[in-house]
Parts: structure tokens; C-alpha cells; sequence
């Protein structure tokens, strides 16, 4: 599989080849030979509905899955450290220091019996080993930094004591305490209100260009990913199925899956007809069809979709999609002479 | 925090008049004559009512009670029937008794049962959680008057490495922290401590299991802390709940029980009881009954301010 080429020569993230196995009888295959790059302040959008694999992918790249259920091949790097050797210290470094995390649910993803200011010193403390009175001035730092209103307050505040939005909002004071080179977003926005989606997503935005990180955003929603990607990637099954800049993926998607999420949008919907909804369900990830994944319910499928490998059409700029048709009609467009 | 602390003592008041009257009618509504043990049964009629005039048992409820209640706000809680001794001091002396030893077993017990239970749910389902378990179930299963028995035999009777009752050559006043005494404890507080460990160990297993399982434990891995970082706030976070269950473990203990101080004559307040009860003493039934009432009340504040300090989402609800 051809990965995405980058701007510069140095990737901050390698991932090649990656697979996510939980045991079971029988296994899950959460991943399936994923491979991507992505270059020092990009920002890569992976989309797709629930279960395709994409929170697993994040959490892999962060170690964070039980050790003993998972197995785990292909290799990740990230700023140049090989992520899945790390162990003990090592390991508690590269996460939150080097890479860090924004959880789908912050009223879950904090501890309920620490302040705000606390959570955020005890990472600056932990990583920076940084004084009580420095890590706390860090906090605060943070939190205006993410436009919490009289942040100093709200230091004391436990997370139940704020409102979604903003724990959210400190969820991500917290994990760009560190300046980490890495932000790793698992679906930010969810399981918050529309209006506060946006404006947390703008936040990201800026915080974003401000720093300079690099970001691989976790989305359902197609309207969010291409608010805030400058690459994308569609997910399916547990396999990448097509990637490219979010204009070339929204203008010209390949991937029969691809159109269909893009067809399944509300933008532009005539009310009164019925949504052009991607039908059937996804397969269960322990018992995976030859071939593509997607060919059971895909309108176009043929013979040659159930066998493997399915070739893939690759256009410039790091665009490819692994598909029967798109191959073969990029082949048609090529022997009749490129337009 | 503090006007809490103040509304949760000014709570204590209604129920300690509520205990306080429970513990009066209880004794009243028992049947029998509390004279009965200590007149000859063919006593004249008028020395019965003579008696019953010098315990004040011929006024009506009511002012018995109000006369009751306001001796015992000053520490006098009558003679004893049985002894003619003040009641405050048997009392007092038995609880004295009963707090070595209930203070003993809650040091096993807690520190057993939250070692087990702790190191249980952090490997759940391994071999040390099966046995951590299996130790508690146990400990909560056996009756612990047979456990005593079993005891005695084995370590008093058989080896003949520990007294099998009593608390002591000087006896229940002059406690001392020697060998000499201590070796009069020590198979009563293990037995004592069994129930508290078993229970303690299966709360706190299930607490730690369930805290691992939340999500904001992959968030404190995912911003880097050590293993011993997640530890303590998985200690702070299962610490209200592991207290309150200890809290009451605690008060159980305080109350004595009357089953193992009877099987190793140990003079707390669980002996007293039981001796209160089988020689129809009122004024003793009703002052230990009361004193560890109260004991429960307090220890129920003390517990309740402590889980309050713990976890901020009691505090303002």
C-alpha cells in the first residue's frame, strides 16, 4: 500500500503496515494493515462510522490498549521514536509529552475527585518535573490559553462543577500542557452540544496554527472533518479505503464508501426525499470477507471484489482509493488518453 | 465545609433523642418484672413497692423517662440492679475493654482486607484475585463463634501457646500494652477481625475493579503518569466509599460482640450485654444500650464528614 507522501522529509508520524488483533474466539481484527505518515503540524482527518476501527488506531498510537488482550504488528513512529518498543518510563514519556490526547467525553475522561488545576500540574509536574507553584502557574497559563473564562477560578472547579463545553475545553488545556508534538482528538466534539461543537472545533483550530502540532482528528461527521483536516482518510472495517486533501476526497471521491458518506450528508438534502443512507451494516470485525470489505454492500460490487489483493488507484498528490472500479476506470481513462 | 460539619451536628441531636427513647421504651415494653431477680420470691408486698419507689419504676413513663434522660445527660446512669454498682462505671470500664479489642481487630481487619482487596481488583481475574476472593468469602462465611472455638482448641488446648480466656491478670481496669496482657488478646482480636476483612476486601476489590474499568484512568495513562501516579487516584477515588463501609465495620466492632467476648470472657461491652440481659438488669441494659447507641451516632458523623472532605461531589449537594 503506497503511503502518504509528506512535505518534509522527516515525518513527525510513521505508521506502516499496522494491525490490531483482541483476542477471542475468534479474534477481532480492530485494524488491518494501516500505513500513513503525517508531517510536523498536519492535520489528518480520519473518518468513519463507529466501529471501523478509528478510536483503536488512536489509542495505538498512545499504547493504550490492555496489553495482554491485544496484539499489535507493523510499526509506529512517532518524532522518530519506534512507539511500539517503548516500555515503562519510556513509554509514560512519549505519552503526554510527546503525544498527547483529547477523549470523546471529558465528563469521563477526568478524574472526578481532582480539581482542573490539579490534573493539569500533575502532567507538567510528572513530565517537566516542575514546582507545585510552576506547574500550577502552567495550569492557569493553560486554561486562558484555551479561553476559559476567570480562568484562576475555575482552577479550583472540579469537572462536574463546568459545563460540557468547557471541561472540554480544559480537557484540552490538559493535554497541551506539555507542548506535545502530537494531538491525538478521539471524536472532541460528540458528545457535545451543536453550538459548543463549533466553537470547540474552531478552538482546535487556532490552538492548532498557534502551535503548530500535529493533529490526527477522529470524526463521524463528515462537516467536522473537513472543518478542521487538511488531509483525509476514510476508514472502513478497520482498513483505510481511500485518502487524500480533504478538497480532492469532498470533490472527487473514488471509494464507493467514500460517496456514499459523502451522499449520506444532510448539507444540500431536498427535505421530504429520503437521505441516499450507505445501506446494510458494516461486517463484524472478527469474521472479515475475502477481499473488500465493503463489497456486500456496495452497489457496484463484482466478482473481482472478493478476491484479494484489491489493486489500488492512486492519483497525485498522495490520493489513492483501494477499489476494483476506480482502478479499472483509471486504467480505461489511461489507454484512452489522459484529459 | 464548615457550616456542614455544624448542620450534620445539629442532625445528631434528633437522633440521639430518638435512639435515647428507643432505648428507654425497649427495656419497657420487655416483659417481666425487672425486681423479680433480686427479691426473694416471697417477698411482702410492700417491700415490692418499696423497691420499685427506690428505682423509681412506680412514676408514670413519661417522667420516668424525662428523670432517665436527664441523669444520663450528666453521666448518671443509675445502679445497677444485679451489682448496686453506678451503672456509668461498668459501662464505661467494658467499653474501655471493648475498644482494645475492637480497635485491634479493626487494625487487622482493615489492613487485611484493603491489602487484599485492593491487590484483588488491580490483577482481577488472576490467580491472586481467586485467592484474595476466596479468603474473603470465607472470612465473611464462618461463624465466628465457631472460629473462636476452633481457635481455643488448636492454640490454647492443643499447643498451649496462648491463654484461652480473659483479659489478663489485671483484669478489665488495669490494662496494660505488655506480652503479659497482649497475649489475652490476640485470639480474640483475629477472630474479631475476620468479618471486617472479608468485607472490607470484597468492597474494596469491586471498587478498584470498577474504577479501572472508567475512562478516566486511559486519560491518566495517556498523559504519562507512572503506574504509582494512577495508584493514588485510584486510592482517592475508591477512599469515600471504602470509608463509609469501614465506618460501619468500625461501629459493629465498637458494639462488641457478644458472641465472641462471651466465648473468650472478655469483660467489653458485648459480656456486659449479654450479662444485662440474662439477669433482667434494666438500668444496665438501658446504659449500655444508650452509650453504644451513641457511639454509632458519632462514629456515623465522624464518617460522614470524612467521605464529605474526601469527595467534592458531596459537598455542595
Amino acid at each position: 500500500m503506497t503511503p502518504l507522501p509528506s512535505q518534509s522529509d522527516t515525518p513527525l508520524v510513521r505508521v506502516h503496515d499496522l494491525s490490531v488483533r483482541f483476542a477471542g474466539t475468534p479474534p477481532v481484527h480492530a485494524v488491518n494493515n494501516v500505513s500513513f505518515d503525517l508531517a510536523p503540524g498536519e492535520v489528518l482527518g480520519i473518518l468513519g462510522e463507529s466501529g471501523s476501527g478509528k478510536s483503536v488506531t488512536l489509542k495505538t498510537l498512545l499504547r493504550l490498549l490492555p496489553e495482554r488482550k491485544t496484539r499489535i504488528t507493523g510499526t509506529i513512529e512517532v518524532d522518530g521514536q519506534d512507539v511500539l518498543s517503548l516500555q515503562g518510563r519510556a513509554l509514560a514519556d512519549h505519552r503526554g509529552g510527546v503525544a498527547s490526547m483529547i477523549f470523546q467525553d471529558p465528563s469521563l475522561a477526568l478524574d472526578p475527585v481532582y480539581t482542573i488545576g490539579q490534573q493539569i500540574a500533575e502532567t507538567v509536574i510528572r513530565h517537566e518535573g516542575a514546582s507545585k507553584t510552576d506547574a500550577m502557574a502552567r495550569a492557569l497559563e493553560m486554561l486562558e490559553l484555551v479561553r476559559i473564562p476567570s480562568a484562576r477560578r475555575r482552577l479550583d472547579n472540579y469537572p462536574h462543577e463546568m459545563s460540557g463545553g468547557m471541561r472540554q475545553r480544559a480537557m484540552i488545556a490538559l493535554a497541551l500542557a506539555c507542548r506535545p508534538k502530537l494531538l491525538l482528538a478521539d471524536e472532541p466534539t460528540t458528545a457535545l452540544d451543536a453550538t459548543v461543537q463549533i466553537q470547540i472545533l474552531l478552538l482546535l483550530r487556532d490552538l492548532q496554527q498557534e502551535l503548530g502540532m500535529g493533529v490526527i482528528f477522529v470524526t463521524h461527521d463528515i462537516g467536522v472533518a473537513v472543518e478542521v483536516s487538511d488531509r483525509l482518510a476514510v476508514m472502513y472495517a478497520g482498513s483505510f479505503v481511500e485518502t487524500g486533501s480533504v478538497r480532492d476526497v469532498i470533490r472527487d471521491a473514488r471509494h464507493p464508501y467514500s460517496k456514499g458518506l459523502l451522499a449520506a450528508n444532510l448539507v444540500g438534502a431536498v427535505p421530504g426525499t429520503r437521505l441516499d443512507a450507505v445501506p446494510g451494516a458494516p461486517p463484524a470485525l472478527s469474521a472479515l470477507p475475502e477481499g473488500c470489505s465493503f463489497a456486500p454492500r456496495c452497489a457496484h460490487a463484482e466478482a473481482a471484489c472478493s478476491a484479494s489483493p484489491i489493486p489500488v488507484w492512486t492519483g497525485g498528490d498522495g490520493r489513492w482509493a483501494r477499489c476494483v472500479q476506480a482502478s479499472r476506470a483509471e486504467a480505461m481513462a489511461g489507454a484512452g488518453g489522459r484529459s | 465545609m464548615i457550616s456542614f460539619i455544624l448542620r450534620r451536628i445539629l442532625y445528631t441531636v434528633p437522633i440521639m433523642l430518638g435512639v435515647s427513647l428507643v432505648c428507654f421504651a425497649l427495656v419497657h415494653i420487655s416483659p417481666g418484672d425487672p425486681l423479680v431477680s433480686i427479691l426473694p420470691p416471697d417477698a411482702s408486698v410492700e417491700l415490692q413497692q418499696q423497691m420499685m419507689a427506690i428505682y423509681g419504676f412506680d412514676r408514670s413513663y413519661p417522667e420516668q423517662f424525662l428523670r432517665w434522660l436527664g441523669r444520663a445527660v450528666q453521666g448518671d446512669l443509675g445502679n445497677s440492679i444485679a451489682t448496686g454498682r453506678p451503672v456509668a462505671s461498668e459501662v464505661f470500664n467494658a467499653v474501655g475493654n471493648t475498644l482494645i479489642l475492637a480497635v485491634t481487630a479493626t487494625i487487622i481487619g482493615f489492613t487485611l482486607g484493603g491489602l487484599f482487596g485492593f491487590v484483588a481488583g488491580y490483577f482481577r481475574d488472576s490467580w491472586i484475585d481467586k485467592l484474595a476472593t476466596a479468603i474473603s468469602v470465607i472470612g465473611v462465611s464462618v461463624p465466628h463463634y465457631w472460629l473462636g472455638m476452633v481457635m481455643v482448641i488448636i492454640f490454647s488446648v492443643e499447643l498451649r501457646w496462648l491463654p484461652a480466656t480473659g483479659a489478663g491478670p489485671g483484669g478489665s481496669s488495669q490494662w496494660i500494652w505488655d506480652w503479659e496482657h497482649m497475649q489475652y488478646l490476640i485470639l480474640p482480636a483475629i477472630t474479631m477481625s475476620v468479618i471486617p476483612m472479608g468485607i472490607v476486601a470484597r468492597t474494596v476489590r469491586a471498587l478498584v475493579a470498577d474504577i479501572l474499568q472508567q475512562e478516566f484512568v486511559s486519560g491518566l495513562r495517556a498523559k504519562g503518569l507512572l503506574d504509582r501516579g494512577v495508584l493514588a487516584h485510584v486510592i482517592k477515588n475508591a477512599a469515600p466509599t471504602a470509608l463509609a463501609v469501614m465506618g460501619l465495620q468500625l461501629g459493629y466492632l465498637l458494639g462488641g460482640s457478644i458472641l465472641i467476648e462471651t466465648v473468650f470472657s472478655w469483660p467489653g461491652t458485648g459480656f456486659l450485654l449479654g450479662q444485662a440481659i440474662f439477669q433482667r438488669d434494666l438500668p444496665l441494659l438501658q446504659g449500655t444500650i444508650l452509650v453504644l447507641a451513641m457511639f454509632f451516632v458519632i462514629l456515623n458523623l465522624l464518617v460522614d464528614v470524612a467521605q464529605t472532605s474526601l469527595d467534592p461531589r458531596l459537598q455542595r449537594g
